[in-house]
């Protein structure tokens, strides 16, 4: 409305420039040449030209694109799978890690005794013959090596007269930290490992440790060094110890268990009958024990949950389950609230009045309140989602209802609707062929702005627990927030990640609904309802 | 218009009085055990009976509806406070919820006006650009989002604030303690982004619709300048819409946000909602569904209303 032309800034053109297109023949009557342009493709015209929103309808179709690609791209497909062991590690990829982001480690401070405890693995994983003259250089180099960096160390004294602590700031792979464990096995299942590593070259099978009073904790099979109270020592023949200092060319005491020819023992029989039920005790390399067991090495794109799950394959799951519940509540919200607000607008008076105080009525009870009401009585029979389909369902469609019932109001009395009367049309045909469409534009985009309305309440109602969507088969984006709100200060990567793809669907839901409404209705642009 | 007000009022405690039936309903026919203990069986049986469970569902709606008309009494709570009245259980919640979004709204409110006045002002200039993609982010991100944000930055990062809200005892048995401010500062921050952004937006396209209309031209061919004809006119006709909006916001300040009060652990409304579903306490959760349907209901009304108040030009209530 600012704006004010400056007639003196316009550039000058001469005046013979100017030609006339037509002269003399009468055009009033005549078409025009090109194509004419419909509703759609006016609209669609308008929205191309909005970039947020057609950015905004891009993301939303990477983040559809994962949440149907995301199983097939994953080294393992079954969304069921899952192991124990590498619950809540963060994100692992091979590729990625060359450049420095997913190598699956975390930062961490460390006291010698950890750090060396963390060292050691590497150092153990070298030393498949077990005879314990593996240097820490070797250890650092191993493939298995947990410490992916370590800093200088620094002293601190917390409490006066104490002796000082070192403190190493590291970086730590969470896999490889894991390290070894005892497994109880059958003796066909040694012979198929055995068979395994002399195929592939890598090891799973390690030497036992001794149960002695240099292991302090025997169920722990990462302490295969001597050590008392954790700290790494070596004992001479007399049964004196002296303490190992973290130090280059450091070299820990093995403890491993021999038999009477001093060889190490690779397993223990522990029970059973026959040669099918025998079960002997083990010492495995859990990575590759893992690589044995799976067929491919760990790799978690968005790391895993918190019981071990493929994190991304979980996202996907939820982003699948929050879309098609949102789509499904909009599709029956548009129905039943096109055909509830047609009757109202059409008919009007008493009829309007009474469907009205329905409305009221409906409207007047908290969402909340709906949902754990249906949570609480329909959930065991129906399952979880359709119920809260249901509460969804339940007041949803009223603004879709009111919107259609303003549009006919605003039709109904015009000229082309009492034409079509007079030619004796039926309400019906009025109603459906010549009043709802022209008010087809506006509720079709009030029902893309509910889709993240949608989204939000069920990852709110997950999250606060109302909705249970536990198991294996159904998660929500919700629940995956609502298990990390209780562990992300120690494991931030189970926040981050859902956190951030339901802000951009949410985020992106509106820009591009927005975009929409302004396209259909250009009169609407930039007000808010 | 007095006959309007009265009317509407009749008209919400008709749909209030409808919507608590159907609960009471919904939730009378929940199956409900009796505890272990041998003691508490007898006390919870006995109460149980006096208010005529085991008789058909009208007549025990007729009991709950004589408690509230002769003694207040809106059931018991048995598991989140143990044999107190429901609405005491309430009114207890009712001040830590209200506190804290109250100073939200303090917080909000003026932030939120200004940064909606500069953005119509400087309308499709770059700092209109920037504070309506922020809006339009800070409105999307769900507000646990901003929960754990205001968590990772003031507590683990900087420090500054405790995790959670300060238990009462430990804030001086106050809750206008410094330390209880102090303490409620990440959530009451955690509310504003939400609040801010939603004012934000709506004032801006209020104010961009008064700047472009005919009495604007007017005032500054009169000779206003423009900051002049802007405070005058402009916003004086923005706030019709606006205030309606503020006073329905000040009155579900009552019923809080579920969310930020179980993040940070405020004592509050929506805490006790989950709480007494969690715990099947039936009493706490009538009593929590009817104070929301009534909250709700009452926004809805004063918001009609206020309009009518604000502009003398509204007529409430006049044939269409």
């Amino acid at each position: 409305m600012n704006k004010s032309y400056d007639t003196n800034n316009l550039p000058r053109i001469e005046k013979e420039k100017f030609e006339f297109v037509n002269r003399g023949e009468r055009i009033s009557d005549k078409k025009f040449d090109d194509k004419p342009v419909g509703y759609f493709k006016d609209a669609w015209i308008r929205f191309r030209k909005n970039k947020g929103s057609v950015v905004a309808a891009i993301i939303i179709l990477c983040i559809v694109a994962f949440s149907f690609l995301c199983p097939l791209l994953t080294t393992n497909f079954d969304a069921a799978f899952m192991d124990v062991y590498y619950a809540k590690k963060p994100p692992r990829n091979m590729l990625l890690s060359n450049i420095g982001i997913a190598d699956g480690g975390t930062n961490r401070d460390f006291s010698e005794k950890s750090l060396v405890k963390a060292i050691a693995i590497g150092m153990a994983a070298e030393d498949h013959d077990g005879t314990g003259d593996v240097t820490l250089e070797i250890g650092m180099d191993s493939a298995y090596q947990p410490m992916l960096k370590i800093g200088e160390g620094e002293e601190y004294t917390e409490i006066k007269g104490a002796k000082p602590k070192t403190i190493y700031p590291g970086r730590i792979e969470n896999y490889l930290e894991v390290g070894f464990m005892y497994k109880s096995i059958e003796q066909s299942e040694y012979a198929k490992i055995v068979a395994w590593q002399a195929e592939t070259g890598l090891q799973i099978l390690y030497p036992l440790i001794a149960d002695n009073e240099y292991n302090l904790d025997s169920s722990d099979a990462n302490n295969w060094y001597k050590s008392s109270k954790g700290t790494p020592v070596s004992v001479d023949a007399n049964g004196n110890i002296t303490e190992i200092k973290y130090a280059p060319g450091m070299v820990l005491e093995e403890n491993y268990k021999r038999d009477a020819d001093g060889n190490p023992i690779y397993y223990e029989y522990t029970g059973g009958g026959d040669t099918t039920t025998a079960q002997y005790k083990v010492r495995v390399l859990y990575y590759n024990y893992y690589t044995y067991m799976n067929g491919f090495e760990p790799e978690y794109l968005f790391g895993t949950d918190s019981q071990g799950y493929d994190l991304s394959l979980r996202m996907a799951d939820g982003i699948r389950l929050s879309l098609l519940l949102a789509i499904c509540v909009s599709a029956l919200n548009l129905t039943i609230g096109a055909i509830y607000g047609a009757i109202e607008g059409y008919y009007g008076g008493a009829i309007d009045m009474v469907m009205e105080r329905i409305g009221d009525v409906l409207s007047g009870v908290p969402f909340i309140v709906v949902a754990t009401l249906f949570q609480i009585h329909l959930a065991n029979r129906v399952g979880a989602v359709p119920s809260l389909l249901f509460a969804f369902v339940l007041t949803g469609w009223l603004s879709t209802a009111g919107r259609t019932r303003t549009q006919f109001y605003r039709f109904k009395s015009q000229e082309y609707v009492i034409a079509a009367r007079t030619l004796g049309a039926k309400d019906s045909r009025i109603i459906w062929k010549h009043i709802f469409p022209n008010s087809l534009g506006t509720i079709i985009t009030a029902s893309v702005l509910v889709i993240p309305g949608v989204i939000n309440s069920e990852s709110m109602l997950s999250y606060l627990g109302i909705v249970k969507l536990g198991g294996t088969e159904t998660t929500s984006l919700g629940t995956l927030l609502s298990d990390a709100s209780k562990l992300w200060t120690n494991y931030p990567h189970l926040m981050i990640f859902p956190a951030i793809v339901l802000s951009l669907l949410l985020i992106c839901f509106n820009l591009f609904g927005n975009g929409l409404r302004d396209a259909f209705n250009p009169s609407l642009r930039g007000v808010e309802e | 218009m007095t006959k309007y007000v009265v009317k509407r009022v009749l008209l919400m405690f008709l749909t209030l009085f409808i919507i608590t039936s159907i609960c009471f309903m919904l939730i009378r026919i929940l199956p409900r055990e009796l505890p272990q203990d041998k003691n508490l069986q007898a006390v919870i049986q006995a109460r149980w009976d006096a208010l005529g469970y085991g008789k058909p569902l009208l007549v025990q709606y007729g009991i709950y509806l004589k408690n509230i008309i002769t003694d207040w009494d809106f059931g018991t709570s048995w598991y989140v406070s143990f044999r107190s009245p429901a609405w005491d259980v309430l009114m207890d919640r009712l001040l830590p919820t209200v506190l804290v979004n109250f100073y939200s709204f303090l917080f909000s409110i003026p932030v939120g006006i200004a940064l909606g006045i500069f953005a119509a002002i400087k309308k499709n200039k770059w700092q209109d650009q920037v504070i309506s993609t922020a809006v339009m982010i800070c409105v999307s991100v769900p507000s646990y989002v901003y929960g754990f944000l205001v968590q990772y930055f003031l507590y683990f990062k900087a420090g500054l604030f405790p995790l959670t809200v300060s238990a009462l005892a430990d804030a001086g048995n106050s809750w206008f303690s410094g330390r209880m401010l102090w303490s409620m500062i990440p959530p009451i921050l955690a509310l504003s982004f939400s609040q801010i952004a939603g004012l934000c937006r709506f004032t801006r396209a209020e104010l961009t619709e008064t700047l472009t209309s005919d009495y604007m031209l007017l005032a500054r061919t009169k000779g206003l300048t423009r900051a002049q004809a802007t405070t005058r006119h402009a916003l004086k006709n923005a706030m019709v819409p606006i205030l309606p909006m503020i006073i329905s916001t000040f009155i579900s300040i009552l019923s809080g946000s579920m969310i930020i009060e179980q993040i940070f652990a405020i004592p509050g409304v929506g805490q006790l909602y989950i709480k007494s579903i969690s715990l099947l306490d039936y009493d706490v959760f009538m009593m929590d569904t009817i104070f929301y349907t009534f909250v709700g209901l009452l926004a809805s009304i004063v918001v009609d209303i206020s309009y009518g108040f604000i502009d003398p030009r509204i007529r409430m209530g006049a044939k269409k």
